[in-house]
């Protein structure tokens, strides 16, 4: 009896004990120093096919970056899902990298950390002066009338792919311009197990980045000039309701995809159960999946009248990847110099076509690579269709509660449920409580 | 393990000491009294798993309390030292049931509830069963325990990573079967969103810890002496009276720990539907763990998600305190 309870006890404590516990090291003070002035560590966001491949690539521009300033770059690739958490802990901390990527959408909630290095007049003109940038590609680095906290790396936008066989088979001759358009092309498609658009509906940044850009179609901000959330304005509503509706009434997305999450709409595609895919820069993933490039065709995505342009007509986000500079880098100046060689003209040229981006940098987007069909649609859109999601500092919290609201919908809509203006009010009713803390 | 040392035996390991390490004990500390030596050597032994208790358990623990009392946003996780002080807000905010976020907290915990209550009761179900059926010697005994103990051998993310491929809509086994095969529902059901994806946690969970249940019963069972059981079937006891009268008592103070343990482990289980749903459960399927995660390392209010974890740790304490006091009162009744 007295092992039973002995057992019983050390089972108790640690299961107990496991379920509280949250904190961290200690923290240490802002700015940089430049104690180890020969070695970096870079993490780089996974942006080619896989972490081995990115390290192929990254490799040999390390290596030249050594060579040219005697710095030795320790890099690690760290994939999307652990990114964030791992840039959190290095902030509690104070143990992280000293340069890393960041997803530009969270720009703001990492710039109210205080952990990143703030660009000001005097950084940007340590790696050749802002004017060198896109100016959208800035304006999704931070918030609005604060420094930057990053500078922009690759850049990126939303694009209607299309497969061009299953459109002749359906008689269609061009791909749809107006959302319109895009329903009545969709119900030619969408018969005997093949479905006309592609949804990852279980994905929350994916649904977020969506019924942003169909919210600005809208007129509607899901965040006012205070930073306030409006989640439940007439326009927002009718953003979300028209994206789930594409299931839900028009019957163009097929129910399997209110699961979704891991790109599985883009293996669809490329299998030829769907004939279209709103994404950023698919061609390297579709390409890998076994099709060939001339299989595929890029349009910009569908606005509601008209052509994309500003206003009611946006249709994107500023979609990309920052660099940025860890507050609390052992080597400052090093930092500095490795974003300026990341975002010399030569870099900026080489990595982008690697990786199917567009440079924001205004130079190097003069090189003809980018000027080709697929790339030019992410250009153009970059340049005269597209803004960046709000830069505020509860963006993280936006994408969980709203990106949460629209899964359940799609849950809905794949189950048959019907989804009406009330359904979807109510769902983003709760989400703009719950981010009321 | 127990080691019997006689005390003939005790002084002449004595002796030897004396004649062959003599000379190289009088170079050493000197000798410690044999009370304090055997009355410390157990704290001795003890002493680096109690350090690291401290450092791996208690002390994140302790800060975790802390934090709960701190309004720890974004805004000061670089320097929390200097998070405001926050009193019980966290605390109000998250057992206010008629506000949201305590209403996603109370359904949340009540989702947990019947997760548990099923997946445990379950398990137990399972696991005695099997241990029952297996008690008797028959060709092919050790082949069956040994495939029924994989799932617990399994890494649990290798393992609810090919659960959640079988549970998708399109090309999962489960509808394969259920819908293709055998024609159980009218269309293919979805089980990792909506409502069914509750069944699809229960499933699993119990897939994985059932295994345990039948390992300690199957211990347990072999220590009930067979005399009783040969004794109450020539008194002419069924199969039943004999499960119920010899097994199920002589299985009580195993059965007492199991349950404990499997309460916990399942009530706290992470790693399940964070593998099947993702950083966001379906509603259905929204455990406590995955709720508290969002909480806290999502919306990166570490203050809110620490006052919630502490409250789960205060209703576990008291959940655990009470059942020992039942159970223990039982126990004290029954030797009587």
């Amino acid at each position: 009896m007295r092992t039973v309870r002995a057992a019983a006890a050390i089972a108790l404590a640690s299961a107990l004990t496991a379920v509280a516990g949250c904190g961290g090291g200690s923290s240490s003070g802002g700015g940089g120093s430049n104690e180890s002035p020969k070695t970096l560590t870079y993490w780089a966001s996974n942006q080619g096919p896989s972490i081995e491949a990115d390290k192929k690539i990254l490799t040999p521009e390390l290596k030249k970056f050594e060579k040219e300033t005697g710095i030795k770059v320790k890099l690690e690739v760290v994939p999307w899902a652990d990114l964030l958490n791992r840039i959190l802990a290095a902030t509690t901390s104070g143990q992280g990298p000293d340069v890393l990527n960041i997803g530009n959408t969270w720009s703001a909630s990492l710039q109210a950390t205080g952990a990143l290095l703030p660009w000001d007049q005097k950084n940007f003109d340590a790696i050749g002066g802002r004017d060198r940038f896109v100016d959208s590609a800035v304006a999704s680095a931070g918030a609005e009338g604060q420094d930057p906290s990053a500078v922009p790396l690759y850049s990126l936008a939303y694009a209607l792919y299309y497969n061009k066989k299953m459109f002749a088979d359906a008689g269609i001759s061009q791909p749809p311009a107006t959302w319109d358009q895009l329903i009545a092309d969709g119900r030619k498609i969408s018969k005997d197990g093949k479905w006309a658009l592609g949804a990852e509906g279980a994905n929350l940044s994916n649904n977020i980045h969506q019924v942003f850009a169909l919210g600005k179609q809208h007129g509607a901000d899901f965040f006012d000039k205070a930073g306030k959330p409006t989640f439940t304005s007439d326009g927002a509503v009718a953003a979300v309701k028209q994206y789930i509706d594409f299931m839900a009434k028009d019957k163009i997305i097929a129910p399997g995809n209110a699961e979704y999450a891991q790109n599985q709409s883009l293996q669809d595609f490329a299998k030829g159960k769907t004939a279209m895919v709103l994404w950023q820069a698919a061609a390297s993933t579709f390409a890998s999946q076994g099709m060939k490039p001339e299989d595929w065709g890029v349009a910009p995505v569908p606005v509601p009248s008209g052509t994309p342009g500003t206003g009611q007509n946006l249709n994107s986000m500023v979609a990309g990847i920052n660099i940025a500079v860890f507050n609390n880098t052992k080597n400052i100046d090093g930092a500095k110099k490795f974003v300026k060689f990341m975002t010399s003209d030569a870099e900026q040229k080489l990595l982008n076509k690697t990786y199917g981006s567009v440079p924001p940098v205004k130079a190097a987007q003069e090189d003809p690579a980018f000027s080709a069909s697929d790339v030019k649609v992410l250009r153009d859109t970059l340049a005269t269709s597209a803004a960046p999601l709000p830069q505020v500092a509860n963006e993280s919290q936006f994408e969980t509660t709203v990106g949460t609201a629209v899964k359940g919908l799609f849950a809905d809509a794949a189950a048959g449920k019907p989804v009406t203006t009330e359904s979807v009010k109510a769902a983003l009713t709760k989400a703009q409580q719950q981010m009321a803390q | 393990m127990t080691v019997i040392v006689t005390p003939s035996s005790g002084h002449k390991a004595g002796d030897t000491e004396k004649t062959d390490g003599g000379g190289a004990r009088g170079r050493r500390l000197p000798r410690i009294p044999d009370r304090i030596r055997q009355g410390g050597l157990p704290y001795l032994l003890l002493l680096p798993a109690v350090v690291l208790e401290l450092l791996i358990h208690l002390i994140p623990m302790v800060i975790g309390i802390w934090v709960s009392f701190r309004q720890l946003t974004q805004f000061f996780i670089r320097n929390w030292g200097n998070s405001p002080f926050a009193g019980f807000d966290n605390y109000k905010i998250a057992i206010d049931f008629d506000a949201p976020i305590g209403q996603a907290l109370l359904h949340s915990f009540l989702v947990t509830c019947a997760f548990t209550v099923l997946s445990v009761g379950l398990s137990w179900l399972f696991g005695v069963t099997a241990a029952i059926m297996l008690q008797e010697n028959f060709r092919g005994r050790s082949v069956l325990r040994t495939i029924f103990l994989v799932p617990y051998a399994l890494p649990v993310y290798a393992a609810v990573i090919t659960w959640a491929f079988m549970f998708q809509h399109d090309n999962g086994l489960i509808n394969h079967v259920l819908y293709d095969q055998l024609g159980l529902t009218d269309r293919p059901s979805f089980w990792l969103i909506g409502n069914n994806s509750f069944i699809a946690l229960v499933v699993v969970s119990l897939w994985k810890s059932w295994p345990f249940a039948f390992l300690m019963l199957m211990a347990a069972l072999q220590n009930i002496p067979r005399d009783l059981y040969e004794a109450a079937s020539i008194d002419g006891a069924g199969i039943w009276q004999q499960i119920r009268t010899i097994t199920l008592p002589s299985l009580r103070p195993v059965n007492q720990v199991l349950v404990l343990v499997l309460f916990l482990w399942t009530f706290n289980d992470f790693n399940t539907p964070y593998v099947l749903f993702g950083k966001s459960a379906p509603e259905a399927a929204d455990l406590i763990s995955i709720h508290i995660y969002q909480s806290s390392f999502v919306t990166w209010n570490f203050g809110s998600g620490s006052a919630m974890s502490v409250l789960l740790l205060l209703f576990l304490l008291l959940v655990t305190a009470v059942y020992l006091f039942l159970t223990s009162r039982g126990r004290k009744g029954s030797d009587v």
